[in-house]
């Protein structure tokens, strides 16, 4: 690859990136933040960063993990219990006086760096405190669930998630976690465009350890897990690294989903988010973080917005309430996906990223001509 | 005694239906060693056709018609969904199973509407009531862990003493071998398929006739729990499936019993994990060690 | 290349569907569904329901009522002129996960006004979004307090989880002379769990002891459940669950010959519920908002279901009038009075007249306090009848 490619690429990458971000931001200064635009740019934005951290763990490195709607319910209760203000406290855990802990974050910091700052910094830390709680579970888990093979540790991680979403819900520890009652009345950003650089800049993190020594060694396990032992890489740790790492990520893309819906209730997380998550990163290319990406937003967008009428008898200017009714549009759904899963089962992107769309060109030449 | 009557006779009833679930991932495991994440839905699209076919016509044609519908849709599922990535990374295959799964439940919701389909007595004999030393019950509930010991009998006779099960094993023990000695390995899982979704049929007519409707997601934790209890017999053995059923059927109901309900399914997942740490072969299964 | 046309014709596909998407918003508007003449303006009634998920069936019923209401009367007088009433009927799912979506859908074809949720949840996760917007939203049956406590712009006709969990005490100890009560509710919901909380705090409060426990969502078998109450020896089972569980409680406490009354809340006001009772021994009585008395109401709603196909699916198959239908036919025209009162289509003037309204529906006086929720201090009691499969009228309780 030549270095003139080389910035091409990067020319590519930075002129999407501000295309986005200015589109975000033109998007933010046009519309009401109730906008459905708006709101369905943050759900997929938080669907982009989960669907990126599953595929670090089930594209990278081959660690098939149906864990994440686990990690993700961490992270969103950590983020509720900390930021909900004190004041709505007594409101909000109105079964368990008013819950056990009496401080947010975001209060506390607004205190001595002001409003705007201060509470910003509360919520960013309470995301953060989100992720390392899931990270921390992870490394726990970890330690015997990752011995296991391919769908042993798909089966086992399945089950600690449906384990960890009883205990959430267990009445004993509702001065926390309210129970089976909602968390609400927390702060949010108001704009797509805080939600697009945030997830962006943790997007970009994991991009950069896929391009280290780690992110090589990963995919190496992934190639062959004994070729790769031989080659001196420690399996054990990488495995729990890139384990703890993907569920960081799910803890803070789970803080950022409760964000998002403005209430928290254990309830969602089940493992069909897991399988939707899972059939994301199927649909854009495992292996694939711009590919990850892209089917986050292409799966939001025409889930939550554009195919509506697929369930409402009218789409397209067809009506037919016969045809469109309920459901219709998830069965068109789960055919695509059956589809992609196996006549396309590279999905939208592979293993590319989105600037080695620059040199596909000569490549397939290169091979017709070996042929 | 009277007082834990109730909970035993329940849980060997339940244990009795995950048996007859369980039999079905088991097999498929043994062989493909996929976890067929369809296999539940496969379950509750039994129920389904039961509550319509017993609606349009006497239980004696419906019920077989369940069996038939339930064993095509089977055989159907592994030859489109399955077949073509026999050579295909094993996530390939789960992720179109669960691909499968997705796909079945939204058919059946957009069939049923989402609406829960009432069960209205499909099989009049065995839903009344009757009493057993004392405690109420229905006669379901005594039909199921007989019946299923039945069909288990009949299983093992058939891999044991036929020429399929014959097959059946050899392909279980080395796929590739198995293949080279002329055996007809497509045959033989689409046969797996066929037994698996044939006892999921029988297992889906005992247990809705237990319940007033079937839901769309009537086949998830039914499904699950099963497939924790082949795991926790030993995936691939079809004794180690049916004890492991029994097994986690009565220690629920139990633990219900002894009143920490929130935790009733969360036990199974525990069980599991704890089973897959520390002897991932199960009660009854065998060894397998990494081939390079 | 092929792979790069591939991506670029997803691309394009989206694209084209967005314009759509677009082009359906705003075709809408004009194309005056709700009315015969084209002539009239049009106002939007958002209609914020689940079809789909747990609580599918109950949002249909209520949605039944809604239409029904829009089909008596689709026109409204508002400042003089006369309008089209228009329904936008939007599927929230039921999971608070896809509220914040459905409700931002609304506000994008520019409703006037929004009715539902079914329940609590969603209509919490719903509620930010309407408040951010400014447009006030008439809760139905969602009966959690949290909902319009939070919320200005939300306003509630039913009553509350506090008032519902305090009549069921009180008339399982009065009435039935039981003193000791099972609740049972379901993991992960908060509405089982709020009204299985407001029960025993009203039944430990008259005395009685309550044994309470929870089970997980997706199970099936509840005959262990029915046992633990007869061992507590406990004289009703309270459960507050939704339909699809009430049918299973129902056939297990029945295969267990439980001699106890079983209580349920006003989710089992449904015909689903009802016919699972047929035929067996159990005792089942509920509190709603609704007793159908063969009035106008009832006899009009039960011809216009039963002339159209689709409404009587939605309906479970039947014409049975449920309580759930009969709200959304009050919500209807409670938002009818709102935008007379307002004289203007705008959100921001509906929302300052609504305090203020006072309507007689069919399921008594709609009037609010001033956190916007009904002044209803009275419940209907209703036991369902397991030889004819009706629901008999018990009684009017109130808290007292």
């Amino acid at each position: 690859m030549t270095n003139s490619k080389q910035r091409q690429k990067l020319i590519l990458m930075a002129a999407v990136l501000v295309v986005l971000l200015a589109a975000s931001m033109a998007v933010d200064a046009a519309l009401p933040s109730y906008h459905i635009a708006i709101k369905v740019i943050k759900k997929a934005t938080v669907y982009a960063l989960v669907a990126v951290s599953m595929n670090l763990l089930n594209g990278f490195t081959g660690l098939f993990s149906l864990g994440q709607a686990g990690f993700m319910l961490l992270g969103a209760f950590s983020y509720g219990v900390l930021t909900i203000p004190v004041a709505k406290r007594p409101g909000v855990y109105q079964y368990f006086d008013g819950g056990a802990i009496q401080f947010s974050l975001p209060e506390i910091f607004s205190g001595f760096l002001g409003d705007t700052v201060g509470s910003t910094v509360g919520m960013l830390l309470a995301l953060l405190v989100g992720g390392l709680l899931a990270a921390l579970m992870a490394w726990l888990i970890g330690l015997p669930v990752l011995r296991l093979k391919s769908d042993y540790l798909a089966i086992a991680t399945l089950g600690f998630a449906e384990i960890l979403r009883a205990f959430f819900q267990w009445n004993a520890l509702g001065p926390v976690t309210n129970g089976s009652n909602l968390l609400k009345n927390y702060p949010d950003f108001t704009h797509a465009t805080s939600y697009i650089i945030l997830a962006g800049l943790l997007v970009a993190v994991i991009v950069l350890l896929i391009n280290s020594t780690y992110g090589r060694a990963f995919k190496a396990i992934r190639d062959d897990e004994v070729a790769a032992e031989a080659m001196g890489i420690n399996l054990a740790k990488h495995k729990r690294m890139a384990f703890i790492i993907s569920s960081f990520f799910a803890g803070v893309g789970g803080g950022m989903l409760a964000m998002y819906n403005g209430t928290i209730a254990a309830a969602s997380f089940k493992s069909t988010m897991t399988y939707e998550i899972l059939l994301i990163v199927v649909i854009g290319g495992i292996g694939s973080i711009s590919g990850s990406v892209i089917a986050s937003f292409l799966y939001i967008f025409s889930s939550e917005w554009l195919l509506r009428g697929l369930d409402s008898g009218k789409f397209l200017g067809i009506n037919a309430p016969g045809l469109f009714k309920n459901g219709f549009r998830m069965a068109v759904f789960s055919v695509i996906i059956m589809v992609i899963v196996l006549f396309f089962r590279r999905g939208l992107m592979g293993d590319r990223e989105l600037p080695d769309l620059l040199d596909r060109k000569p490549k397939r030449r290169k091979e017709a001509a070996g042929k | 005694m009277q007082a834990i009557l109730p909970y035993l006779i329940n849980g060997i009833s339940v244990g009795g239906q995950y048996a007859l679930i369980a039999i079905g991932y088991t097999l498929v495991y043994g062989i493909l060693r996929l976890i067929n994440f369809a296999h539940g839905d496969v379950f509750m699209v039994a129920g389904l056709v039961m509550v319509y076919a017993t609606a349009a016509m006497p239980f004696y044609l419906a019920l077989p018609l369940v069996l038939a519908v339930t064993v095509l849709l089977g055989f159907a599922i592994e030859r489109a969904a399955y077949k073509p990535l026999r050579s295909a990374p094993r996530m390939s295959v789960m992720i179109s199973a669960i691909g499968v799964s997705y796909l079945i439940q939204n058919l059946a919701f957009y069939i049923t509407g989402g609406v829960p389909q009432p069960v209205v007595n499909p099989i009049p004999w065995i839903s009344g009531n009757i009493m057993v030393l004392g405690a109420s019950t229905k006669r379901v509930t005594l039909v199921t862990p007989i019946l299923t010991i039945l069909l288990v009998a009949g299983l093992v006779y058939l891999i044991n003493h036929t020429k399929i099960g014959m097959a059946m094993r050899a392909a279980a023990k080395d796929f590739e071998t198995a293949q080279l000695m002329g055996i007809k390995i497509n045959a033989v899982i689409s046969m797996t398929f066929v037994i698996g979704s044939f006892l999921a049929a029988v297992g889906a007519m005992l247990y809705f006739t237990n319940y007033p409707s079937v839901a769309i997601t009537s086949g998830g934790m039914p499904g699950l729990k099963a497939f924790v209890a082949a795991v926790f017999g030993g995936i691939g053995s079809i004794p180690g499936a049916v004890v492991g059923a029994f097994i986690i059927g009565l220690c629920e109901e139990v633990i219900k019993g002894l009143g920490y309900t929130t935790f009733s399914d969360a036990f199974t997942f525990a069980l599991l994990i704890v089973v897959l740490c520390v002897k991932p072969t199960g009660l009854f299964g065998e060894k397998v060690t990494d081939k390079v | 290349m092929k792979k790069l046309f591939a991506l670029l014709l997803a691309l394009a596909m989206v694209l084209s569907l967005a314009a759509c998407g677009g082009g359906n918003g705003g075709g809408d508007a004009d194309d005056g569904q709700g009315g015969s003449d084209g002539a009239n303006k049009v106002v939007k009634i958002g209609v914020f329901e689940p079809q789909t998920g747990d609580n599918g069936a109950g949002g249909k019923q209520e949605i039944l009522g809604m239409q029904y209401a829009n089909y008596v009367q689709p026109t409204v007088e508002i400042g003089g002129e006369t309008y089209d009433v228009q329904l936008e009927i939007v599927d929230n799912r039921t999971t608070a996960e896809n509220g914040p979506s459905a409700a931002a859908e609304l506000m994008n074809r520019d409703v006037s006004v929004v009715l539902g949720s079914y329940g609590s949840g969603v209509s919490m996760a719903g509620g930010s979004v309407f408040q951010e917007a400014g447009v006030p939203a008439i809760g139905v049956t969602c009966t959690n307090p949290q909902v319009t406590s939070d919320c200005d712009v939300y306003f509630r006709i039913c009553f509350l989880d506090p008032f519902q969990g305090t009549v069921l005490a009180n008339y399982a100890y009065n009435e039935l002379g039981v003193t000791t009560a099972y609740t049972l509710a379901m993991l992960g919901s908060d509405y089982d769990q709020g009204l299985a909380y407001y029960f025993k705090e009203a039944f430990e409060g008259l005395g009685g002891t309550v044994v309470s426990e929870d089970f997980p969502e997706g199970s099936a078998n509840f005959v262990s459940y029915i046992n633990n109450a007869k061992s507590a020896g406990a004289g009703v089972i309270f459960a507050p669950v939704s339909t699809n569980y009430a049918q299973l409680i129902i056939e297990a406490a029945a295969a267990q010959g439980f001699e106890g009354s079983l209580l349920g809340s006003d989710t089992w006001d449904n015909n689903m519920v009802l016919e699972s009772t047929v035929g067996k021994t159990v005792h089942v009585d509920i509190t709603t908002f609704y007793q159908e008395s063969g009035s106008e109401f009832d006899n009009g709603i039960k011809e216009w279901i039963n002339a159209n196909a689709d409404a009587k699916t939605n309906n479970g198959g039947n014409d049975t009038v449920s309580a759930v239908t009969a709200m959304g036919y009050d919500a209807y025209f409670t938002a009818l009075e709102a935008l007379k009162g307002a004289g203007s289509t705008d959100a921001s003037a509906v929302l300052e007249a609504l305090p203020s309204v006072s309507y007689d529906g069919v399921c008594g006086l709609v009037e609010f306090d001033d956190i916007g929720d009904a002044k209803r201090d009275q419940a209907y009691i209703k036991t369902a009848n397991t030889e004819t499969g009706a629901w008999d009228f018990v009684k009017v309780q109130g808290v007292e």
